[in-house]
């Protein structure tokens, strides 16, 4: 990469005001022609917003936008697109029941009255054959797993002729060998001269990939670095603005009797079909059992079922040798499974409750909170500034509306819940996805306290690095059952990947 | 309009201000329109006005008048609080009124020659009672069937008005009037079943005293009981309520058939309260409630769905209705106007209520932008 070259694109000096907030704050960055540029920050840190101004959805109180030199002269999205600057968001911008080449064309100016779809369908094959995407034109979008979407949103890209390329989070969304195809699309595309802009939190990804790297806090650009200089823990400490302990400290596992028994068990998905299709896995008193696995292998209906918020279909679960299969979620709790579920918002809290009577939720009709069905206000106030102390639930007070609370605050309070009834069994559904590195930390540091404490852990996480991070032994879910489990000890990234892609199986044999 | 309010609103008299100024100021625009309406007929709009609040609050009569017409429109409207407040949408008041008259009606027919302390109690428990049930039969089909509330609850008024006239009619018409006339009510109830006039000399009952009692318990019962808490948990989150592990099935029957029992208690207040101390219809619901079932939803959104500030709203509302013969006689409009003007301001009750949630927010958004916490810019 040649150092003197022009900076395909540079924002300088970027300041942008929302009322009471400062987005961001005297914002520098430059990409080179060809460079892959990561932006690393938190929630709230200013990446959006910056990249909002770039692409002319938000106009900047100071500072310019200036690509290969000139003013971007940038005002509305179509400008940018015009300007070779093209971003693939988190939520892609497809049209699920048209094909992909009608969506590739979907925006062109120059289509005419009618669709020279072959014309269309024959570059895109170009493209894709030139980047390692695999995609057929003539497929329907709504036919398309995550991860092919994605390459679809990146041959629209390239079919623009994008010089300047904005990937929000690609990752997130992709299993671990579909990660390696997308960084291998990207790299041809940098050699071709393309500048890539890789907003993300995930430090590895962001090492592995990336030329330069761009840390931003609180609206404010706090570093930049090459990946030759830096390392995980820098750049965390640069993210959060404090040392950070990225991995929590483990001791050794006491492990006890089988608190959770899931055998066997089916479960029906949302859409008719069974998610859950056998599965067997049980969890110790005293140790953490992580479940790796691609979104939409069963993972939350498995949690659903163990929890009583969804009947199965056959196979049983016991909690502490009580068979809770098929029960009211209350008898589930009251057999001692305490439960941090994936759709946070959905179940997890009452969003425009307060804190406090978020606090309450499960124990709300028992003593000390609820005596002769009366609640008992000043009990649960005193309890619940307790709970918000221990759990460091930042909050301006226990009145406050609960869905005002960052995500990170919000999941601490569920936890701060979850954990007060000293459970037998407690199972956290991405338990960090969202949240904030500080929160992310201490969230993990009380499940491994839980489990040091004696209780049986089971955490699903679709977060690698999370399981990894976690679990005394990790089981892999694939297509509705778990078909490894093996001591953490035992557990590679690369061996993970292939049995969460279905690739190993057959070895292993059915569960 | 209502980003224009608000906004005003909060400029002048201060965000917390405006959440109380909204709904009078929505009250002032249908006033205004009522007037021009006047206008356009022909009446004098302040005259007329005058005349409403005159007699409507003018004096110790009036407002003893108005407070009668409002009890019906406050027990609904707690009743509706109560089942709102659960996500539950609750359009069976006339039904449910009907109900606990007819319990009610039956007991004082039954046992009339109980004393008056123990008639009397037992005949609002008949109305509570036949209300609850009332109100009970759609929630259970709610919550075990799947059956929408509100088509549910509207239906069942109709047979609710179905099984009154029948009854007028025939099995507990009034012999005499078997006989001789037409008119489908009762014989006069027992008198040991008469509500006592309180003291002062006005027509005031026990029964305003009931009410306003029943808008403190529910109160209570929303905000200071496991199950009030069941009940707001499960109307915000039904979601969150069953992850927690509450039985959300027996909330929602819950929630219908208290909001049904207040209803029923405000019909068998009505019977018993009555001058006629019968139980009394024109073979329509409106001839025995008044419309109360339906207006008390009214003064329940106007009082923000909150039962101690659906006294007031259901004080105002009552002195809109009573006022309006007044205003009729005065300026010679029809008091068909005030129904009007009933439904503007409900049309800008309901959204200022909207109007009111949207403050709210943006007032929590303030507060948690400056307390620095974490938004996703």
């Amino acid at each position: 990469m040649a150092d003197h070259t022009v900076p395909l694109l540079e924002l300088r000096g970027i300041t942008k005001r929302f009322p009471g907030v400062l987005a961001n704050d005297d914002v520098h960055l430059d990409v080179l022609p060809g460079e892959i540029h990561a932006l690393l920050g938190e929630n709230g840190a200013g990446k959006s917003t910056l990249m909002k101004v770039l692409y002319g959805l938000y106009r900047p109180d100071a500072g310019e936008v200036l690509l290969s030199g000139e003013p971007s002269g940038i005002a509305t999205p179509a400008d940018a697109i015009d300007a070779g600057v093209a971003m693939i968001h988190q939520h892609f911008m497809l049209v699920p029941t048209l094909t992909v080449a009608e969506n590739v064309a979907l925006g062109l100016a120059d289509n005419g009255m009618l669709l020279d779809t072959t014309a269309v369908a024959g570059r895109i094959r170009e493209l894709s054959a030139r980047y390692g995407l695999h995609v057929d034109p003539s497929a329907y979008v709504w036919q398309l797993a995550v991860g092919e979407r994605q390459r679809v949103e990146i041959v629209k890209a390239l079919y623009r002729d994008c010089r300047l390329l904005v990937l929000d989070e690609p990752t997130a969304v992709l299993t671990p060998l579909e990660v390696d195809e997308l960084f291998v699309t990207l790299r041809t595309m940098a050699a071709d001269g393309v500048g890539l802009i890789f907003i993300s939190h995930k430090l590895d990804e962001v090492l592995a990939l990336s030329d330069r790297i761009t840390v931003m806090r609180d609206g404010r650009v706090t570093g930049e670095t090459t990946p030759g200089q830096t390392s995980k823990g820098e750049l965390a400490d640069m993210m959060v603005g404090r040392a950070v302990q990225l991995a929590p400290d483990r001791p050794a596992a006491d492990v006890g009797e089988v608190r959770l028994a899931v055998d066997g068990l089916r479960v029906m998905g949302d859409r008719g079909l069974e998610s859950v299709t056998g599965c067997t896995i049980e969890v110790r008193a005293g140790e953490v059992v992580g479940i790796a696995g691609v979104s939409g292998n069963g993972q939350r209906e498995l949690a659903e079922a163990v929890a009583g918020l969804r009947q199965p279909t056959g196979g049983t679960v016991a909690i502490d040798g009580t068979d809770v299969t098929g029960q009211h979620p209350s008898r589930v709790r009251a057999a001692g499974l305490a439960y941090v579920p994936e759709e946070r918002m959905r179940d997890g809290v009452v969003g425009e409750f307060t804190v406090a009577e978020n606090l309450i939720l499960v124990d709300h009709d028992r003593d000390p909170y609820c005596r002769r069905g009366l609640l008992r206000l000043g009990a649960i106030a005193d309890a619940c500034r307790d709970l918000v102390a221990r759990f460091t639930v930042k909050t301006p007070s226990l009145e406050t509306t609960t869905s005002n609370l960052s995500g990170g605050n919000i999941q601490k309070l569920i936890l701060a819940r979850e954990l007060s009834g000293e459970p037998r069994v407690l199972v956290a559904a991405q338990p960090t996805r969202g949240v904030d590195i500080g929160a992310a930390e201490y969230i993990h540091r009380r499940l491994i306290d839980e489990r040091s404490s004696g209780t049986a852990v089971l955490v699903i996480s679709e977060d690698l690095d999370e399981v990894l991070a976690l679990s005394d032994r990790v089981a892999v879910m694939f297509a509705g059952r778990i078909v490894e489990v093996m001591d953490v000890a035992d557990a590679t990234v690369e061996r993970l990947g292939l049995l969460m892609a279905g690739t190993g199986v057959e070895e292993v044999g059915a569960a | 309009m209502g980003e224009w309010l608000r906004d005003r609103l909060a400029r002048v008299a201060g965000p917390q201000l405006a959440g109380l100024l909204v709904p009078v100021a929505a009250v002032l625009a249908a006033f205004l329109i009522g007037a021009v309406m006047m206008l356009a007929l022909g009446a004098n709009p302040l005259e007329g006005y005058w005349a409403l609040l005159e007699g409507a609050f003018g004096d110790v009569d009036a407002l003893a008048d108005t407070a009668l017409k409002s009890m019906p429109l406050l027990l609904v409207g707690i009743g509706i609080c109560i089942a709102f407040r659960a996500s539950v949408i609750n359009i069976g008041g006339e039904g449910q009124m009907i109900a606990g008259a007819i319990v009610s009606t039956l007991v004082a027919l039954g046992f009339p020659d109980l004393p008056r302390v123990l008639l009397v109690p037992l005949v609002l428990v008949g109305g509570l009672v036949g209300g609850a049930l009332w109100g009970a039969l759609p929630g259970a089909l709610k919550a075990y069937s799947g059956v929408n509330e509100i088509l549910s609850t509207i239906m069942l008024n109709i047979v609710a008005v179905q099984l009154m006239n029948f009854l007028l009619r025939d099995p507990i018409m009034d012999p005499y009037e078997k006989e001789h006339g037409r008119l489908p009510q009762t014989e006069r109830l027992s008198e040991n079943s008469d509500l006592p006039l309180l003291p002062g000399g006005t027509r005031l009952h026990v029964g305003i005293l009931v009410a306003v009692a029943m808008a403190g318990l529910a109160y209570v019962l929303l905000w200071r009981t496991a199950l009030g808490y069941r009940l707001r948990a499960v109307g915000h989150s039904a979601a969150a309520a069953r992850y927690a592990g509450m039985p959300v099935k027996r909330t929602i029957v819950a929630a219908l058939t208290f909001s049904g029992a207040m209803c029923g208690l405000a019909g068998a207040i009505l019977v018993f309260g009555s001058e006629s101390h019968r139980f009394v219809t024109d073979g329509s619901s409106v001839g025995f409630t008044g419309s109360a079932g339906f207006n008390g939803i009214v003064t329940a959104l106007f009082g923000g769905l909150h039962p101690l500030w659906t006294i007031p709203s259901s004080f105002f509302f009552g002195g809109l209705q009573f006022g309006a013969n007044a205003m009729q006689r005065a300026v010679q409009v029809p008091a068909a106007l005030i129904v009007g003007l009933n439904g503007l301001v409900v049309v800008f009750v309901v959204s200022s209520d909207r109007l009111r949630r949207v403050v709210g927010e943006s007032l929590a958004q303030g507060r948690r932008i400056r307390s620095g916490e974490s938004i996703d810019g």
